[in-house]
């Protein structure tokens, strides 16, 4: 499937406008539950480590450390593109699926469109623009939420948690996340794209198909998580 | 021109097409006709490329489809339209976007030019007015002329359509027969039709390949089918007594005109 996405464009105006079709429809319309799915998990995060952290010899600071490098390293990129492989990964699995039964690939096709490159390139690129941006939103938001959670319940006062999230910062935890994002993001897009293309029957193999896509996409997003991690921590 | 040579199709051992010739000539509608189940959809499925077949030749005027690279095929495809038994329109895309969508993509025209264009192949469809609407606010009828113009605007050498009528009340099938019939003789296009409804089958039938259990079992004109007396094709057309008595009703009423005309010319001026 992937080596039949690479062909010269029939029109590279047309090729374009769908992929900001897709890019609108990946990254705008999943902005919402990303926003708030960050801020919550920012905010458990910082309760939850606030009531283990009881030890008067560990400074509050270190809860703010604890909760920015939990987020950076693994709430936002993972939980996120969990979250993401069953909203983006189920459109896509079921949008491709009812193309693909509908005879609308195959009208496609009859065109002499490659359909592959036309519906399925577009989708990947799409993930692999807008993903990685919402996971860096995921970040701050969930940083963020810790933030306010703290400074709601009397946890942690603004300037402790904002001196904490300076202390022993490393950039290579973000630049590890933003890469596992990138695998991420093509684990989300492909998989379900594959799922959908091949689908044969009616609504019963859609809805499988999509279930399938969901599943798959998680699984091998969960692998490839503790493959990078083993491999770049 | 469309020409079929001995094509041949089976899936997981069940011969679907079992050998098929035939010649599609242009400025004709040429209908495949069978029971469902006899082959038709795969058939053309066949000749437009959307299955490979197992074995046989398909010449788009001499060019032959299966041997061609991607590259050839594409350039082939863009001389085909093609008419799906459920429409198969785009559901993102309104009727304007639909029927534009093949300029858009393979030709430099202005978007001016382009939705005149659009314009001209709505109006022929005789669908104005709906330029705006979304797929799903249209009625079956009213989604086909949207697909047969989609078909239609790129100005194809080769038609295709499958199933034109299903889902359609006889009055609308009508329309959509009358509508492929007029677009085939006016750009002297190769249509091929696949249908089993009959009033298509009589009133457009100007080449008829009659498919049976993957054969082709009989061919000829609309004319021809009410002499013809082939068991299995009679059985097919004239399944109900009401048409079985139509038949002969309209076999007696033209051996009376045959008669009649012989009378008139033996007359001595």
């Amino acid at each position: 499937m992937l080596k039949g996405m690479f062909t010269r464009p029939e029109n590279s105006k047309m090729y374009f406008k769908e992929l900001m079709h897709q890019c609108v429809d990946i990254g705008v319309g999943s902005l919402g539950i990303i926003s708030i799915i960050s801020l919550f998990i920012g905010a458990v995060s910082t309760l939850q480590t606030t009531y283990q952290l009881v030890s008067p010899l560990i400074g509050k600071s270190v809860i703010a450390q604890i909760v920015r490098d939990t987020v950076i390293l693994e709430f936002a990129p993972t939980l996120s593109c969990i979250v993401l492989a069953g909203v983006v990964g189920s459109k896509i699995a079921s949008e491709l699926g009812n193309m693909r039964v509908s005879e609308q690939i195959d009208a496609y096709e009859i065109m002499g469109i490659n359909t592959k490159a036309y519906l399925i390139l577009p989708k990947i690129a799409a993930g692999l623009i807008t993903i990685p941006v919402l996971v860096g939103i995921s970040m701050f938001l969930g940083i963020y939420g810790g933030r306010l959670a703290g400074q709601l319940t009397g946890a942690i006062p603004s300037e402790i948690f904002d001196k904490g999230l300076r202390e022993m910062f490393l950039p290579y935890n973000v630049f590890f996340s933003f890469f596992k994002s990138y695998v991420f993001s093509f684990i989300i897009c492909s998989v379900p794209s594959f799922c959908g293309y091949y689908v044969n029957g009616g609504a019963l193999e859609i809805g499988k198909a999509s279930t399938k896509a969901v599943v798959v996409s998680c699984i091998s997003i969960l692998f490839a998580d503790y493959v990078l991690s083993s491999l770049m921590l | 021109m469309i020409e079929i040579k001995n094509l041949k199709k089976q899936f997981n051992g069940n011969v679907i097409i079992a050998g098929v010739n035939a010649i599609m000539n242009p400025g004709e509608c040429n209908l495949i006709i069978g029971a469902s189940g006899s082959g038709k959809t795969v058939l053309m499925k066949c000749i437009v490329g959307l299955f490979r077949p197992d074995d046989g030749e398909v010449l788009y005027d001499g060019r032959d489809f299966l041997k061609m690279d991607d590259e050839q095929k594409t350039a082939v495809r863009k001389e085909i339209g093609m008419l799906f038994q459920g429409s198969a329109l785009f559901d993102s895309q309104t009727v304007e976007e639909n029927v534009m969508f093949p300029l858009s993509m393979f030709t430099k025209d202005s978007f001016a030019k382009r939705l005149k264009r659009v314009n001209e192949v709505l109006e022929k469809v005789e669908l104005k007015n709906a330029n705006k609407k979304y797929p799903s606010e249209l009625s079956g009828g009213m989604k086909k002329r949207v697909a047969l113009a989609r078909a239609v605007v790129l100005n194809p050498r080769y038609l295709f359509c499958d199933e034109p009528n299903s889902g359609l009340d006889p009055k609308t099938s009508l329309v959509i027969d009358k509508l492929i019939q007029d677009i085939t003789r006016e750009y002297n296009i190769t249509t091929v039709v696949n249908t089993h409804d009959m009033n298509s089958v009589m009133e457009t039938g100007d080449h008829i390949i009659f498919m049976h259990k993957g054969e082709k079992e009989w061919e000829g004109t609309r004319q021809e089918i009410i002499f013809s007396k082939n068991e299995k094709l009679n059985d097919f057309i004239f399944a109900s007594d009401f048409l079985k008595d139509a038949k002969e009703q309209r076999m007696a009423d033209l051996l009376r005109q045959q008669q009649k005309q012989e009378g008139g010319d033996n007359t001595p001026a």
